[in-house]
């Protein structure tokens, strides 16, 4: 069989954990490789030793039937091995050529020669239909048109095996098929990709054959076609995983948040959301659809005020709280599960133990008088950390940098759930979690509703809006289209709403 | 544990380059170094003078490194110490009152001088986002001519236009009972107040919620104001307390060690303690011994000099490496967990040789 790469026997060891442990992945010339498995299961760093991120303690890596020894990135880009990272590694005021051609550059006389590298972006974007404009600033474009950037310069260094490392994460479901289809581009150009997912419908989709790993061991490699997601998904997690989440009907109580006729400016100074009215009541689901970038953001910041509100009101429990500090809108029961975990959920230098009480460290028993107080502070992250399974080498004292992406996650769903708000606004809660914990991240939240709380849940992806939901708010270029029973909808209805027809017209 | 040996091996490569230039320019390294330390060390007298040395850079090296622990780069320690020294100087020569009441006046005088002159690059920091190494910078030259109008024009000395008149023995840090102590050196009370300026910033950073929330806005500005944490208050805060420490530098310096202020000067001090601050990896407790450990070599070079014919500016040297090698200590990381692999293959490589066997 023609291999362009074998992992055999990988074992990589951190401080307190073994991320790999025997772990063995053959990728074949021209397929697509799915690499599944649980948070924290140890596919990144598996990821990581094959591009030379670390090496690994023991085992062997052959590069086209040749065994090799990849002791930094410049050494898998010169065999030909690109990465896309979990988290991006874009500089954000720089152009795309700039990025791309970083630690790259070639040069004309003493200056950099980006005119020339921005004809190969070009040609290359067009080759495989990515459709990359080569002087756009990274900060202006979407998340999306950013990920293709960074398989762009995989491409620009001539990579012959693409790493994709929960590239779908942060897409959006358009997205996502446009990407399906630039692999399937890049495959029929003679590359391999390893795809790393937690989605076991694009597996199903766009792979060949996939890995299964758990707790760092591999459980077996599979064919996709002959393999049902819910086989996969129990190879995993090593129980059977239920998708659909069972939860009785909504016992709406009293509104607890309204929006009136709210106008909030976004970050190009335009305005992002427009004469905004919406209402959530205690004991219920409310979910936000709509494509990314119509307003969600501009909406989420305005009511825990990270965003200033040209006009109109935010009503909380019966109080305008326009002008709140952000500290007062937490103290009085605003939980935020945001967006981006690593640029506002977290600390990443600080340990889990500290990040559990960034929002409550002045209050007893965390700090008195001004002192921090250590026992309580562990003993509060040691009963967020089980609760929600975080997993890491060291506990609560573990650095949160090390965490993988998927526990990162759950240590934020966990310490704002924890804080029991009045009101959680959840930002797609759920992105880059394993099928088990998707599930019992839903199980919580449908559980606060059941408490009385009130949920607003902001997500792209219809099916965990239409699952959680009671009611859907659906958005469209910073406006309300219209609100709709969760259980009186279809995907059909919400999908021509989210394209800007309103409610009426779509009814008749 | 690793930055400590990161710092360390940094010192001794710092070292070892020192021996090797005296050895290129024809002098014996071993006789050098011997000298050298022994300038700073070899009685009471002169460790006493090592540390009145090490007193002020404790004071700017904790400034910078505290802010730099709440992300921000401190370049006007040396401004600020001057203007605080200077501050101290006038309350000193002004005042009339019992020594124990005129040295707290007198330090409250530099924090509060040093303070003021940080706090004004931390407001335009926080209101308008000037970035603090630009507004450092020409705060320390507003300084020095402050200084330089300042001085001559009000507090002119008997004989020097361009020193203060001498302050009085009840304005000064200087305790002939320590002086005695250490067999006449010119250690002064300034080192008891660095040693406790230490304490209280490892408690500060470590301890309280206010170290807990600065160390938040300067890892993570945007994850801070998610929190509800003031990051603009957290970045004058940071500021106040950074100057303020550099200002105490200047009491140490122009109150203790010395006992006027001269003009056209910035104090080196300002500058060294970045060095400081690097050497030690921002801690609190490792400012104290890389503060300490400059000082020594700062206060053996003169006896080197005297001694032997190797220049002082290997000393200047030696610590210019020293920083070299601390800025880069990525590749000093690398190397040490290069050995320490090389260590472990080893001793897995005896283990099966003696399960073979
Ligand atoms: N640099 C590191 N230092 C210490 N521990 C680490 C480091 N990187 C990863 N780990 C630990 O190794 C384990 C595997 O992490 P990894 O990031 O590979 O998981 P993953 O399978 O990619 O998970 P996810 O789906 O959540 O991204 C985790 O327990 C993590 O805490
Ligand atoms: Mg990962």
């Amino acid at each position: 069989m023609d291999y362009v790469v074998e992992m055999l026997n990988i074992r990589k060891e951190f401080p307190g954990v073994v991320a790999n442990d025997d772990i063995t992945l053959c990728l074949r010339r021209g397929e697509i490789h799915a690499l599944l498995g649980e948070n924290g299961a140890g596919k990144s760093t598996l990821m990581g030793m094959l591009f030379g991120m670390y090496e690994p303690d023991r085992g062997i890596i052959k590069v086209r039937g040749k065994e090799t020894i990849i002791s930094n990135p410049n050494v898998a880009n010169r065999l030909g091995i690109g990465m896309v990272h979990q988290h991006f590694k874009l500089v954000s005021n720089f152009t795309v050529t700039e990025n791309i051609i970083l630690g790259n550059e070639s040069r004309k006389g003493l200056v950099i020669d980006t005119e020339t590298a921005s004809k190969r972006i070009r040609s290359i974007s067009e080759q495989y239909g990515l459709n990359v404009d080569p002087h756009a600033k990274i900060e202006d474009i979407s998340v999306g048109m950013q990920q293709r950037v960074e398989i762009l310069k995989m491409l620009y260094r001539d990579a012959e095996v693409l790493i994709l490392d929960e590239p779908t994460a942060v897409l959006t479901p358009q997205e996502i098929e446009e990407l399906g289809k630039v692999m399937k581009n890049l495959i029929d150009e003679g590359k391999s990709i390893i795809l790393i997912t937690h989605k076991l419908k694009e597996i199903k989709a766009v792979a060949d054959r996939c890995t299964v790993i758990r707790r760092g061991k591999t459980i077996g490699t599979v064919e996709v076609s002959t393999t049902s997601e819910a086989d996969m998904a129990e190879m995993m997690v090593g129980r059977q995983v239920t998708f659909k989440v069972s939860k009785q009907a909504a016992k709406p109580a009293d509104s607890v948040l309204r929006i009136d006729s709210l106008t909030v400016k976004n970050s190009k100074k335009v305005l992002g959301l427009k004469d905004f009215n919406l209402d959530v009541r205690a004991g219920e689901i409310v979910g936000i659809a709509g494509v990314e970038g119509n307003g969600q953001t501009e909406l989420v910041e305005a009511i825990t005020g990270l965003r200033k509100a040209e006009s109109g009101s935010i009503l909380y429990d019966g109080q305008n709280i326009v002008n709140w500090p952000i500290r007062t809108r937490i103290e009085k029961g605003i939980g935020h599960i945001p967006e981006d975990r690593q640029k506002r959920g977290l600390v990443l230098e600080y340990s889990i133990e500290e990040n559990m009480i960034l929002e409550v460290y002045q209050k007893r028993p965390f700090s008195k008088h001004g002192l921090l107080n250590k026992a309580a502070i562990r003993a509060y992250a040691k009963r967020i950390i089980e609760s929600f399974d975080v997993r890491s080498g060291q506990g609560a004292t573990s650095v949160t940098r090390s965490l993988s992406g998927g526990n990162q996650q759950k240590a934020i769903i966990g310490r704002e759930i924890e804080q029991d708000p009045m009101l959680l606004i959840a930002v797609q809660p759920t992105r880059g979690l394993d099928v088990g914990s998707i599930e019992y991240i839903h199980k919580r939240l449908i559980e606060q509703r059941d408490k009385g709380k009130a949920v607003l849940l902001v997500s792209l992806e219809l099916d965990e809006i239409m699952n959680i939901s009671d009611r859907i708010a659906v958005v469209n270029n910073g406006e309300l289209i219209g609100i709709v029973q969760a259980s009186e909808t279809s995907e059909h209805e919400l999908g021509l709403m989210m394209a800007g027809l309103r409610g009426g017209e779509v009814a008749q | 544990m690793r930055n400590t040996i990161v710092s360390l091996l940094a010192v001794l490569f710092g070292l070892l380059a020192g021996a090797l230039l005296m050895a290129v320019t024809g002098h014996n390294p071993f006789e050098g170094y011997r000298y050298l330390f022994e300038g700073g060390m070899r009685d009471i007298s002169r460790f006493g003078d090592t540390l009145a040395t090490a007193t002020p850079l404790i004071f700017t090296g904790l400034s910078v490194a505290f802010a730099f622990r709440t992300g921000l780069f401190n370049i006007g320690a040396a401004g600020q110490m001057l203007f605080g020294g200077f501050c101290a100087t006038a309350v000193g020569l002004t005042l009339d009152l019992s020594k124990p009441l005129m040295l707290v006046c007198t330090v409250l005088a530099g924090f509060l001088g040093g303070a003021l002159w940080a706090f004004i690059p931390g407001l335009l920091k926080a209101k308008f986002n000037v970035h603090e190494v630009v507004s450092t910078i020409m705060m320390n030259w507003i300084a020095y001519w402050t200084i330089y109008y300042m001085v001559p024009a009000y507090f002119k000395g008997e004989y020097l236009e361009t020193e203060s008149r001498q302050l009085p023995d009840f304005a000064s840090l200087k305790s002939p009972f320590l002086s005695e102590a250490f067999g006449g050196s010119y250690i002064n009370l300034g080192i008891f107040l660095a040693v406790l300026a230490v304490i209280v910033i490892a408690f500060i950073i470590n301890k309280t919620t206010l170290g807990y929330e600065l160390k938040a806005v300067g890892f993570n500005r945007h994850a801070a104001e998610y929190a509800g944490i003031g990051v603009n208050r957290g970045i004058i805060v940071s500021m106040l307390i950074a100057g303020g420490l550099a200002g105490l530098g200047g009491v140490a310096e122009f109150t203790g060690n010395a006992s006027n202020i001269q003009i056209g000067k910035l104090p080196t001090q300002g500058f060294d303690g970045i060095a400081v601050a690097l050497l030690a990896n921002n801690a609190p407790l490792g400012v104290l011994f890389a503060a300490v450990f400059f000082g020594l070599l700062y206060s053996g070079r003169g006896f080197m000099n005297a001694m032997t014919d190797v220049p002082p500016e290997i000393a200047d040297s030696i610590i210019a490496i020293i920083i070299y090698f601390a800025a880069t200590s990525i590749l000093i990381e690398r190397l040490v967990r290069k050995l320490l692999r090389i260590r472990a293959d080893k001793r897995e490589q005896s283990a099966e040789k003696g399960r073979e066997s």
